[in-house]
């Protein structure tokens, strides 16, 4: 246990003191952060909505194998099935 | 246009862009592995500023490339949700290691790469330096067995009740990761990364050396970057040449694509541009046999009989037994009759291999843009060779100390670095146009693959993501040649 606070407390400085002496790469971590925000502040928000977001799982199965079926197919072979 | 060419565009946009910064990832942490690895070995601190520069242009790299791979994950939901949904079974465990993967390594390995310096003991810190690239590398291998999946779908059998593609047991997953598709790309793919870190490492040091700055440095830095870069080609030489085994094996039209192959044979020829052509090579390359037989355009409409002796149906027959698994998967999802509904799984199970071609119009449907293949090809081979021509006499005038008066040379590296983009870019092209219409080869077209959303919605989407990549791209490019401009011994060695 005093083994892993060890780690965590390492690794817990490793950030505070590697961010705060940074020197070129400051512009990086604000370039990092201004695209995380744009990607899941504004992209994922407004532009890319999942489509079948909402829906159980037999909802989406129903969904996809609606479309699956969707074409017109070879009246014989429904015969065959079904006879 | 409509909404499934503006999703491909779309998508295919997302993932060019994707892979402008995962190659040199790839190929830059193997150079400044070694360098460190030079500079624990030798205890000489001049490998240790030579691996920190490159580190710095990794960094650089790195934080504009970093979660470009989300959105392609954006789109899948938004824009493929009926492929997402296919294909949901298969690809949550490969995309979810993935992703653990890559977080926790770089979490951890990354923040002692850049932060740990004077934190950790020399040898902690090249195991870090190391892991960084072997995670980077480990979850390109994820996710090419998601990719190489969808060109050979191996493992998994269709459910009518889910309509998802599954994987029933242990064996099924080992053979979907075991997929001979996704090993021959993952080492293509990684090797060509090492090809685009050592071009860009001896095209960034040819350019000091023709300022006159940073020589030793340069030429140092020149020649790792020149063996990795070596390396590289042989190994993507290597990794080509199965995948262009599989192609003949898995995907026969896109071969025949690529080499504008209207009618096969035996000891067929390898065109090298339109007019030129190497006899015998054809088949040699696809089947490792003089006279193997490789099929045309025609050959696989029509059908014929593979260098197994097997009878491929034509593409008209492959249509009508994927409309008996479409029909027999209608009839089982509707009916409550068990004994209709054994029967229709039974159909469906007898057809599955070709379920995809039930929703084909015409069997011309399964020819991809021959044109688009066919010069894509030309110019990854041809780049390929040209690149891996460079590095060579790169090597050479560093072994015969004249890079001082072959200037040529070293104007040549640095316009070999958008040249190897463009090599890269070229394979994926073949790789994903090649296959069309397939989203999943055999078993799911594009068309089928889509969400239902208007053409208008992805359209604007695409602008917007043209503007951002661009926006990026042109911000990393600024900082990338700002830090080159200041070469490896402006900034403090220890801090980032």
């Amino acid at each position: 246990m005093a083994k892993t606070g060890g780690i965590l407390s390492f690794f817990v400085s490793l950030y505070r003191d590697g961010f705060r002496n940074m020197t070129w790469g400051k512009p990086l971590v604000w370039l990092i952060v201004l695209k995380l925000i744009i990607l899941f502040a504004i992209l994922r928000v407004f532009f890319f909505k999942p489509a079948m977001r909402g829906l159980t799982d037999e909802e989406k199965s129903a969904v996809v194998g609606e479309r699956l079926t969707q074409p017109p197919h070879n009246p014989d072979t429904l015969k065959l099935i079904t006879e | 246009m409509d909404v499934v060419i503006w999703s491909r565009i779309q998508f295919a946009m997302t993932a060019a862009y994707h892979w402008l910064f995962v190659p040199l990832t790839l190929g830059l942490a193997l150079v400044m592995a070694v360098m460190e690895t030079l500079y624990v070995v030798k205890k000489d601190e001049f490998w240790k500023k030579a691996a920190q520069f490159w580190i710095k242009l990794f960094a650089i790299n790195f934080a504009v490339g970093i979660a470009t791979g989300i959105i392609l994950e954006f789109e899948f939901g938004t824009n493929w949700s009926n492929y997402s949904w296919f294909v949901g079974d298969m690809f949550g465990a490969p995309l979810a290691i993935e992703g653990i993967l890559a977080f926790f390594m770089e979490a951890t390995f990354f923040a002692v790469m850049f932060f740990g310096w004077n934190k950790v003991s020399p040898k902690f810190h090249l195991a870090s330096t190391w892991l960084t690239g072997i995670g980077a590398t480990i979850s390109a291998y994820w996710i090419l067995v998601a990719n190489g999946w969808m060109q050979n779908p191996v493992g998994t059998t269709f459910n009518p009740d889910t309509v998802r593609s599954e994987m029933a047991s242990a064996a099924a997953f080992w053979e979907v990761i075991t997929n001979p598709v996704a090993v021959s790309k993952f080492c293509h793919s990684v090797t060509s990364g090492w090809v685009t870190g050592g071009i860009f490492v001896v095209g960034v040091s040819a350019w000091y050396l023709l300022k006159n700055r940073h020589v030793e440095f340069a030429k140092k830095s020149m020649l790792i970057g020149a063996i990795v870069g070596l390396v590289g080609s042989g190994a993507v030489m290597l990794s080509g040449d199965s995948s262009g085994v599989h192609a003949a094996e898995f995907q026969p039209m896109k071969l025949a694509a690529a080499e504008g192959l209207e009618d096969g044979g035996n000891g067929a020829a390898f065109t090298i541009v339109p007019g030129i052509k190497i006899p015998k090579m054809l088949s040699i390359l696809a089947t490792h046999d003089i006279n193997g037989f490789v099929p045309g355009i025609n050959d696989i409409l029509n059908g014929y009989t593979d260098n197994d002796g097997n009878e491929v149906p034509s593409v008209a027959e492959k249509m009508a037994m994927g409309r008996e698994a479409l029909e027999a998967l209608a009839v089982y999802r509707t009916t409550d009759d068990d004994f209709v509904k054994d029967d229709a799984r039974s159909i469906l199970m007898d057809n599955e291999k070709y379920m995809g071609y039930g929703h084909l119009e015409k069997p011309e449907d399964v020819i991809p843009p021959v044109g688009v293949v066919f010069w894509a090809f030309r110019f990854m081979i041809g780049l390929g060779m040209l690149i891996a021509l460079v590095l060579l006499l790169s090597l050479i005038a560093i072994w015969k100390d004249k890079l001082g008066s072959w200037k040529w040379l070293l104007w040549a590296t640095i316009i070999c670095i958008p040249l190897v983009y463009i090599c890269g870019q070229s394979g994926w092209v073949v790789a994903e146009v090649g296959r069309q219409p397939w989203t999943i080869q055999g078993l799911l077209p594009v068309n089928v693959a889509i969400s239902s959303l208007s053409a208008g919605a992805v359209k604007t989407t695409f602008f917007v993501f043209l503007a951002v990549f661009a926006l990026f791209l042109a911000i990393e490019i600024r900082i990338m040649i700002r830090a080159i401009g200041k070469g490896p011994e402006v900034e403090p060695s220890e801090n980032i």
